[in-house]
């Protein structure tokens, strides 16, 4: 069981936030409670009038383990509401995700505090060994659900639904017994659960995850936490996703690289990269720790790259102040060598080069694309192996300690 | 015959007279590809690359006898066209295309499995049997006829291992690009089954790479008794968990997906593991000599 449960997180794929989730969840039937996001500690005073006395605060970041963070706070009344918002607002939140920064709170969702009898989990996820579309419930809801898997499998419940019709009366009253409810809580669920697949297959979301769906004093079901995680290749046929996609979080350097086109990921090390497919992207990280040193990033340029786009990939590697020397792989195939040559030495004429770099052509339009790097001017090195390559870029960056401008 | 396709194989092109396509098609013509015509809606009729230009699957089929058909049409209208080829009863499908959302991609392997039709991909540089024929876009002079067997999750990688592989006097039976992308047709299990029944191949080299399970998948398979050597290399053993590098199944799920993991999976299954993806040529050239 615990191996079938392993591919819920999809960690790929636009990440909503929760108050974003939550609107998303509303629109198919779902209850969620009642609130409002806030960008001030006085509208969230403001908010206490309307959905108080009792709230809680929640800092809308994505990331998970929000709570043990402190970015979840109950308030009682609005002076109380607006002190805690007031500190949240300055807080840089660190979970295990967000990495040793953290990340700034810019809003908070105020809800009304409800009374919670028990928690359920609910989750529909792209089930990607499988190629389906997975409903999974649990009564044990509010912890991780993988945890829950490993630890108590018979707890875990799931049905594959139709990725056309979605889920099947049926299933989902099957899935409401297993957890144990009955009478107008178990049409309740039902409904919550037909709701959750539809918000899924019409978002074209490859998650939607409630946790905890509660049950409350009043013996309502309320999604108190929601997450869904949005197919970016889909995005094109959901225009009302647009305004979500803000990457005001993410690194300039990825943000730069999204705009044009690359699929560029920070590493750490000191050695840039550029390469042409992700699986020499990987391939060539690989070799660089092999061969002792360290990449300072991943940078897919990818098939139907423009001269532009591999200029842009430069800059930013040749930019980034961490990297000491570069190493640029392409084996062309859709890509032609000489545009790749073209579109760096463009970038090396903007920008300057204050590192080392070395070049390893193959494939479609090699010939002429050394031939371009030869008559530029520039100072670099050729490989003909992958391993050669990787071996010369780490004594080049070993041979540039100080990785300044020279 | 090798595996899915051999010389004799007739190929339609999905998006024939896009620039993709065109581009494609002509180089696949160069190399000896039957390539037979080519669909797109709305301009059929015309000749395209002195071949014919069909509205629809089902009147190029009629017209042609194509049975492969190889997708460059834009991730939106994708998943359409697997299925269109699969209800005029074409038998092997290979797309291209990069990019189609997941849940097409479902809906379109659902239905599928409903027909007699296989498919590649998505986002596969296709396949090759070197000498005879290449549905696909990879470079053909790198390839050399052999016996060695090639299936891969990349593009561009599997352009290094091949090479690696030409260099060492070795060959391809074929090399097939099985796709980056999270949901995808034929697995590394089922190319197994086909090289495991292919006279002509004698071993099989694997390039896989982090996130998901088909590499686990195929070594289970192996484990249970596999008659030709299999040699693996899996790309990603320095990347960072929950990153997606640019391959939409290239991805750390948790605690799952690993590279490390992967190979020692595969190295418990018999599966002689490369630890470095310079090393793919000399390795299978070693063992094969022995």
């Amino acid at each position: 069981m615990t191996g079938h449960l392993r591919f819920c997180y999809n960690k790929r794929g636009m990440k909503l936030l929760e108050h974003q989730a939550k609107d998303i969840l509303s629109r198919f039937g779902i209850p969620v409670p009642k609130g409002m996001v806030v960008e001030t500690p006085a509208r969230a005073a403001a908010a206490v009038e309307k959905f108080g006395p009792r709230v809680v605060l929640k800092a809308q970041v994505l990331a998970g383990g929000r709570g043990k963070a402190g970015g979840i706070k109950t308030a009682l009344g609005p002076e109380d509401a607006r002190f805690k918002a007031e500190a949240l607002f300055k807080t840089r939140l660190t979970t295990p995700q967000t990495g040793a920064a953290g990340l700034a709170v810019r809003r908070i969702l105020v809800e009304e505090a409800v009374s919670i009898d028990s928690e359920f989990y609910l989750g529909v996820a792209v089930d990607r060994p499988r190629s389906a579309v997975t409903l999974l419930v649990s009564p044990r809801g509010g912890i991780d659900i993988e945890e829950t898997a490993r630890a108590i499998p018979n707890a875990v419940f799931r049905e594959d639904v139709d990725p056309q019709a979605g889920a099947r009366p049926y299933q989902v009253r099957r899935l409401a017994f297993a957890l144990g409810l009955s009478g107008e809580t178990l049409t309740e669920a039902a409904a919550i659960m037909t709701g959750a697949v539809r918000a899924l297959l019409d978002s074209d979301a490859t998650l939607v995850e409630i946790n905890p769906l509660a049950l409350t004093g009043e013996g309502r079901l309320l999604a108190l936490d929601a997450k869904i995680v949005l197919d970016d290749n889909a995005l094109f046929r959901h225009p009302e996703f647009h305004a979500a996609d803000d990457d005001a979080d993410a690194d300039p350097a990825e943000a730069a690289a999204a705009r044009a086109g690359l699929n560029y990921v920070r590493l750490g090390g000191d050695i840039g990269c550029l390469v042409n497919g992700a699986g020499l992207a990987m391939a060539t990280a690989d070799l660089i720790q092999a061969a002792g040193g360290k990449p300072a990033n991943f940078c897919d340029i990818g098939g139907g790259v423009s001269e532009d786009a591999v200029k842009a990939g430069f800059e930013i590697v040749i930019s980034d102040p961490a990297v000491r020397a570069v190493l640029v792989n392409v084996f062309g195939g859709i890509v032609r060598c000489d545009l790749v040559a073209r579109g760096m030495i463009r970038a090396a004429e903007e920008k300057g080069v204050r590192v080392s770099f070395i070049v390893r052509f193959l494939g479609t339009n090699a010939e002429e694309g050394r031939a371009l790097l030869a008559a530029s001017g520039l100072a670099y090195e050729t490989a003909e192996t992958m391993g050669e390559a990787a071996r010369k870029a780490v004594d080049a960056a070993g041979r540039n300690p100080g990785g300044g401008r020279t | 015959m090798s595996i899915l396709i051999d010389r004799s194989s007739r190929v339609l092109v999905q998006g024939f007279t896009g620039k993709e396509g065109t581009f494609h098609a002509q180089r696949m013509i160069d190399y000896g590809t039957l390539v037979v015509g080519g669909t797109s809606p709305g301009k059929g009729g015309r000749i395209h690359l002195g071949r014919p230009v069909f509205n629809t699957v089902a009147e190029a089929r009629a017209a042609t006898e194509a049975n492969v058909a190889v997708l460059f049409v834009p991730p939106f209208a994708a998943a359409d066209a697997i299925m269109e080829s699969a209800a005029a009863g074409i038998g092997v499908i290979v797309v291209i295309t990069e990019g189609i959302p997941v849940l097409d991609m479902i809906r379109a392997k659902r239905f599928v499995a409903g027909t007699r039709a296989v498919f590649l991909g998505p986002n596969t540089p296709g396949i090759i049997v070197p000498g005879q024929t290449k549905v696909g876009i990879m470079p053909g002079p790198i390839h050399r006829p052999g016996r060695i067997g090639i299936m891969s999750r990349s593009g561009t990688l599997t352009y290094e291992a091949v090479r690696q592989i030409s260099d060492a006097s070795l060959g391809q039976s074929a090399a097939v690009g099985i796709g980056g992308d999270p949901i995808t047709g034929l697995s590394f299990v089922d190319l197994l089954e086909l090289y495991r029944a292919d006279p002509e191949t004698d071993a099989v080299v694997m390039i896989g790479e982090i996130g998901g399970t088909a590499e686990e998948e195929a070594a289970a398979v192996i484990r249970q008794g596999y008659p030709k050597p299999v040699f693996a290399y899996i790309a990603g053993l320095t990347s960072p968990p929950g990153r997606r590098m640019g391959h939409a199944g290239a991805i750390i799920e948790g605690e799952t997906g690993r590279a490390g993991d992967k190979a020692r999976i595969l190295a418990e299954a018999g599966v002689v593991v490369i630890a470095l993806p310079s090393d793919i040529g000399e390795t299978v050239a070693a063992h094969i000599s022995k």
